[in-house]
Parts: structure tokens; C-alpha cells; sequence
């Protein structure tokens, strides 16, 4: 096993006993806390905040990949071209409009709660899934799509069986790119009362308590570098096998 | 029977083939050759309509192919393509089996057929049936994508360039094998080349393309013997055509009686090796055994004589 393996895997099971037994890191985070201010943050459950926090995430990135990876299909179909810009301005607007925004647009018609960070994070992360999914969709190599075409795939056929999968590797890191940004991003959807880690931030911020801020980020931290490192291996592994690697 | 009437394609004004009519008989191998640009692969994707012709029909054994829906007459006919295309993210079993899946065979069917084609190419199916294909070296994909090609026992073979990465002596090689293939399975191919000696020594009749018109379609002996303008007379090259019409027969049509020394050729030798070979060891003549039994003796001048233009 590698050196870059173990560290992965002992970065795992830190995260892991500190979601479920953070009273054992109390030690650590007391170095941070001024007049007996309380080292662990336990209003709530870590564990239930953090799996909280991911279903937000999970569920956002994948609402915002069926639609990217949808819309990217499309405009490359010869008949859709011309819907190229207008689906490249909508990713962009999605892009550039401030989640923090969008929280305060979405809280008066959604109402407090996961909502409105949902719909923040699915915004944000159209735009790096559908250039990723253009990008991989446009570069494929001219004879395999020919070679496909002459043994008589129908269009779809070839979407499914050849030009899908030899993008995938590129999909895939818009994907990882969505769902790092979605990560840290869901941590200010505490700000309107979306259970995420950002509690635990907010919870410093507002006390005054710096081990509070610290175990938040680091907590979002490493389940961000733990997820990217993962995407990374799985898309690694598909290029490789595609003899791209 | 492949019947090609007046095709013609024209790019954004631009005509790239130019009324073209051919006929091409079952069973039998058709080369193009021509230079870069000429048309050549056009003029064979319109035969799969890749490419829709401007005006002109097609004929497969009397049937139009526009009657036909494009992706079910190309799983009827197989296609090399032009540096192999093979697809990089499925094992080479899954790249054989592709029309044959497409086609709704059953399982076991499929992984039968692969397994022969893999055989008949030389290809040890335990060792390269779940090799991915940039595992293969350059011949070993190349003759992949050919069986690729034939994976559904089409009657009609569509060739581009299929031996254009290949260096000379896999080269003749994967000639010798197409031809031995073809023989067995009586497929009707067309194949684009570059290479005016591939032209011959693989076709019963050869198309000369140049700026997308057809200047000659005729049998290599022909070909050579009276070629049809002075482009198609530069492409066979003035100093070879004696050794071209030589190349185009076989030592067993030229064997007469009498004694001759030193090492036997073989009857299945062509002419133009059997040649060298007394112009290198001085012999007037040479013994001639097939199977290794002597069957009579080769003489220069028979060789000779096969050289001079026809009349
Ligand atoms: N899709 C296309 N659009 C416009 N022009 C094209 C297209 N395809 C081919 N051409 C042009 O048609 C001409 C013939 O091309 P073609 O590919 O048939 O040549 P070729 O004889 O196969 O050449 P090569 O030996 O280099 O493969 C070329 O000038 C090429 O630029
Ligand atoms: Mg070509």
C-alpha cells in the first residue's frame, strides 16, 4: 500500500472518531479556548450534522449533473446547436450569482430550512459540469465516432455506448470540481437554518470561540479532500482502462 | 454485386468526386488508389452513405441502397476504417462483437464468433480476447479492426487504408492474410490505398482516382499493359512496369521440361521473385517444386517474355 493511500486512510479514521467521539480530541481543541470556554462543540450531533450536510450536497450535485450533463448533451445533437449560448449563459448566471444571494433570494419564497442552500449549491454547480461534459463531449477522437457510425450505431446507441463513456473521465472531474465547491460552499446555509457543519463555524463566530471555527473547517476540510481524492482515483482509473492514462 | 452510377459529391462547391460509375462483382477485390485528396475515401463512404452522394445511386445486388435505412445497411456491410478506430474503453472481444451485439445476437453466439475471428487473425483468443486496445501493438489493432469488420459475416468489406501503419514486412504479411481470408469467405471487398504495388497485387480490378474523377477501371495486367492517361501511367512508374506485369503471375503457369541446377524455387512463387533469384545466382534456369516434389524447371527467358507489353 502506498504512502499516499495510508495517510487517506488515516485521515478517514480521524474524521470518522471525531463524528462519532469528539470528546476524545477534546485535549487538542482546549489549546484554543480561553477562560474555560467549552473545547467540543456539542449542541448537536456532529455525525447527524455532517451526513446532513452531505445529503444537501450529494442531492444538489446530482440534481445539477443530470441537468448539465442533460443540457451539454443536447446542444452537441446537430438539430440543438444553436441553444449552445443560451444554455451557456443560464450555467454561467447559475455560476456567477452568489450562493449567499441566492439564500437571501430563496428564503422569502422557500421558507428557512435545507431548501434554499439546495438550491444555491444546484446553481453553483451547473456551470464546471456542463463545460466539463461540452469539453468531453466535443474532443472525442474523429475515427472512433466514424467507426461507430459505420458499423451501424443508431444515434442514441452511440450517445450510451461510445460517446458518454469516452467522456466520462472529463464529466467526472466537472463533477468533483461541483461537488468540492458544494462542500465547503453548504457551510453558509447554517446562516438559514440548513443543518450543515457551518453550524458548528457560526456556532465560534458567534461565541467568540476559535476551537468551535477550527473543528468546523477542519471537519469540512477533510471530508473535501477525502471526496476530491477519491473522484480523482475513479477518474484515473477509467482513463487508464480507456489507455488514456 | 456492387454498382456505383454516376456518383458525385460536391463540398460547399467544391466537387471532390466526380460522376463516377464502377462495377464490382461478388466475390471479388476492388482497390482505389489515387493520391492524397483524391476522393478515394469519399467515393468509399458513400458505398455506407457516411457520406450522402450529391447525385448518383448505389446497388447492392440490384437492391438501392437510399431504400435502406443507413444504420441498417452499415450493419451489413463491414468497414475498416482508416487507422483502425477502434474503440480505446472496450476490450478487444467487446470491439469484435460490436455489429453482432447490434444485431441482437445471443451470448454465447458472440463470444464463439469472436473467438474464431480472433483465431483466423492469429490472435490467441485466451491471450487477447479482454486485452484492452492500446495493449496491442500497431498490426495486432489493425487486424483487429478488420475482424471487427467481418464480425457479422458481411458480404461486402469496406477497407480504408487498412495496412497504412504497418511496417512492410507485417505489411506483406497482413496482405497475405486478407487474401488467404478473402478466398475462404468469398467477400466482395473495396479497399483505398495509397500504394500502387498494394493496388496490384490485392485487386482483380483497380480504380485510379485523381481530383475526384475515375481515370481507369480496369485488371492490374491491363492496368499496366495500357494504361488509360499519363497520370495512371506515372502512378505505375515506367521503370517498374516489367517487373509489375512479372509480379502479377505465378512460377506454376510458366514451368517447362528439361534439366536445370542448384536450388528448387517454389511453384507458388511469383514470377518477379523467381526472376531475382536467376538474375542473382546467374542461372539460366532453375528446377521448380511444389510441395517439394520436382515439377519441371523456370527459364529467364520464359521470364522474359512474360515482361514485354502485351500485344
Ligand atoms: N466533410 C468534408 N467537407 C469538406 N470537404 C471535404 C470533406 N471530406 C473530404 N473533403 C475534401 O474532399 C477531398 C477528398 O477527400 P478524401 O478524404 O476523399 O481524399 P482521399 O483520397 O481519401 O485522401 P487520403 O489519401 O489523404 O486519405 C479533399 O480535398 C478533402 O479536403
Ligand atoms: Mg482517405
Amino acid at each position: 500500500m502506498s504512502m499516499a493511500i495510508l495517510i487517506r486512510l488515516a485521515m478517514l479514521a480521524l474524521l470518522a472518531v471525531f463524528l462519532v467521539q469528539p470528546e476524545v480530541f477534546a485535549p487538542f481543541f482546549a489549546l484554543f479556548t480561553t477562560r474555560g470556554a467549552p473545547p467540543i462543540y456539542v449542541q448537536s450531533d456532529l455525525l447527524s450534522l455532517a451526513l446532513n450536510h452531505m445529503a444537501i450536497v450529494v442531492t444538489a450535485v446530482l440534481g445539477a449533473t443530470v441537468i448539465a450533463v442533460g443540457l451539454a448533451v443536447l446542444v452537441t445533437r446537430p438539430n440543438w446547436s444553436e441553444f449552445l449560448p443560451l444554455s451557456r449563459a443560464l450555467a454561467n448566471i447559475g455560476q456567477t450569482f452568489p450562493p449567499i444571494a441566492v439564500l437571501a433570494l430563496a428564503v422569502p419564497a422557500m421558507g428557512f430550512g435545507n431548501g434554499p442552500t439546495l438550491v444555491a449549491l444546484f446553481l453553483y454547480g451547473l456551470l464546471p459540469i456542463f463545460e466539463n461534459t461540452m469539453t468531453g463531449l466535443s474532443n472525442l477522437p474523429p475515427t472512433v465516432q466514424e467507426a461507430a457510425r459505420g458499423m451501424g450505431m443508431s444515434d442514441r446507441q452511440r450517445l450510451w455506448q461510445v460517446e458518454l463513456p469516452l467522456a466520462m473521465p472529463v464529466i467526472l472531474g466537472g463533477v468533483r470540481l461541483s461537488t468540492v465547491i458544494a462542500i465547503s460552499t453548504a457551510t453558509i446555509g447554517s446562516t438559514v437554518a440548513a443543518r450543515t457543519l457551518g453550524e458548528v463555524i457560526i456556532a465560534g463566530l458567534l461565541s467568540n470561540n476559535i476551537a468551535f471555527i477550527l473543528q468546523g473547517g477542519l471537519v469540512v476540510g477533510a471530508i473535501a479532500v477525502l471526496v476530491h481524492d477519491g473522484f480523482v482515483a475513479l477518474e484515473r482509473r477509467m482513463s487508464r482502462r480507456a489507455g488514456q492514462g | 454485386m456492387i454498382e456505383l452510377q454516376s456518383l458525385t459529391k460536391i463540398y460547399d462547391g467544391v466537387t471532390v468526386v466526380d460522376d463516377v460509375s464502377l462495377t464490382i462483382n461478388s466475390g471479388e477485390i476492388a482497390t482505389i488508389v489515387g493520391t492524397s485528396g483524391s476522393g478515394k475515401t469519399t467515393l468509399l463512404r458513400m458505398i455506407n452513405r457516411l457520406v450522402q452522394p450529391s447525385s448518383g445511386r448505389i446497388l447492392i445486388d440490384g437492391e438501392e441502397t437510399s431504400s435502406i435505412p443507413a444504420y441498417e445497411l452499415r450493419r451489413r456491410i463491414g468497414y475498416a476504417i482508416q487507422g483502425h478506430g477502434l474503440f480505446p474503453h472496450r476490450s478487444v472481444g467487446r470491439n469484435i462483437g460490436t455489429v453482432p451485439r447490434l444485431l441482437g445476437w445471443k451470448q454465447a453466439r458472440i463470444a464463439a464468433r469472436v473467438d474464431e475471428l480472433l483465431d483466423l487473425f492469429g490472435l490467441e483468443p485466451g491471450e487477447f480476447r479482454d486485452r484492452m486496445p492500446h495493449e496491442l501493438s500497431g498490426g495486432q489493432q489493425q487486424r483487429v479492426g478488420v475482424a471487427r469488420a467481418l464480425a457479422a459475416g458481411p458480404n461486402i468489406l469496406l477497407m480504408d487504408e487498412p495496412f497504412g501503419a504497418l511496417d512492410p514486412i507485417i505489411r506483406a504479411k497482413a496482405q497475405d492474410d486478407l487474401l488467404a481470408i478473402q478466398r475462404r469467405i468469398g467477400t466482395t471487398i473495396v479497399l483505398v490505398t495509397h500504394d500502387m504495388n498494394e493496388a496490384i497485387s490485392l485487386g482483380h480490378n483497380i480504380a485510379v482516382m485523381d481530383q475526384g474523377r475515375l481515370l481507369q477501371f480496369a485488371p492490374p495486367a491491363d492496368i499496366i499493359a495500357r494504361p488509360g492517361t499519363p497520370f495512371v501511367e506515372a502512378l505505375i512508374g515506367s521503370e517498374d512496369r516489367p517487373f509489375r506485369m512479372l509480379a502479377l503471375q505465378r512460377v506454376r503457369d510458366l514451368i517447362e521440361k528439361g534439366p536445370a541446377s542448384g536450388p528448387a524455387i517454389d511453384a507458388w512463387a511469383n514470377a518477379r521473385a523467381a526472376y531475382a533469384e536467376l538474375l542473382w545466382s546467374g542461372r539460366e534456369a532453375a528446377p521448380v517444386q511444389e510441395g517439394g516434389a520436382p515439377v519441371g524447371r523456370i527459364t529467364r527467358a520464359a521470364l522474359q517474355s512474360q515482361a514485354e507489353k502485351p500485344v
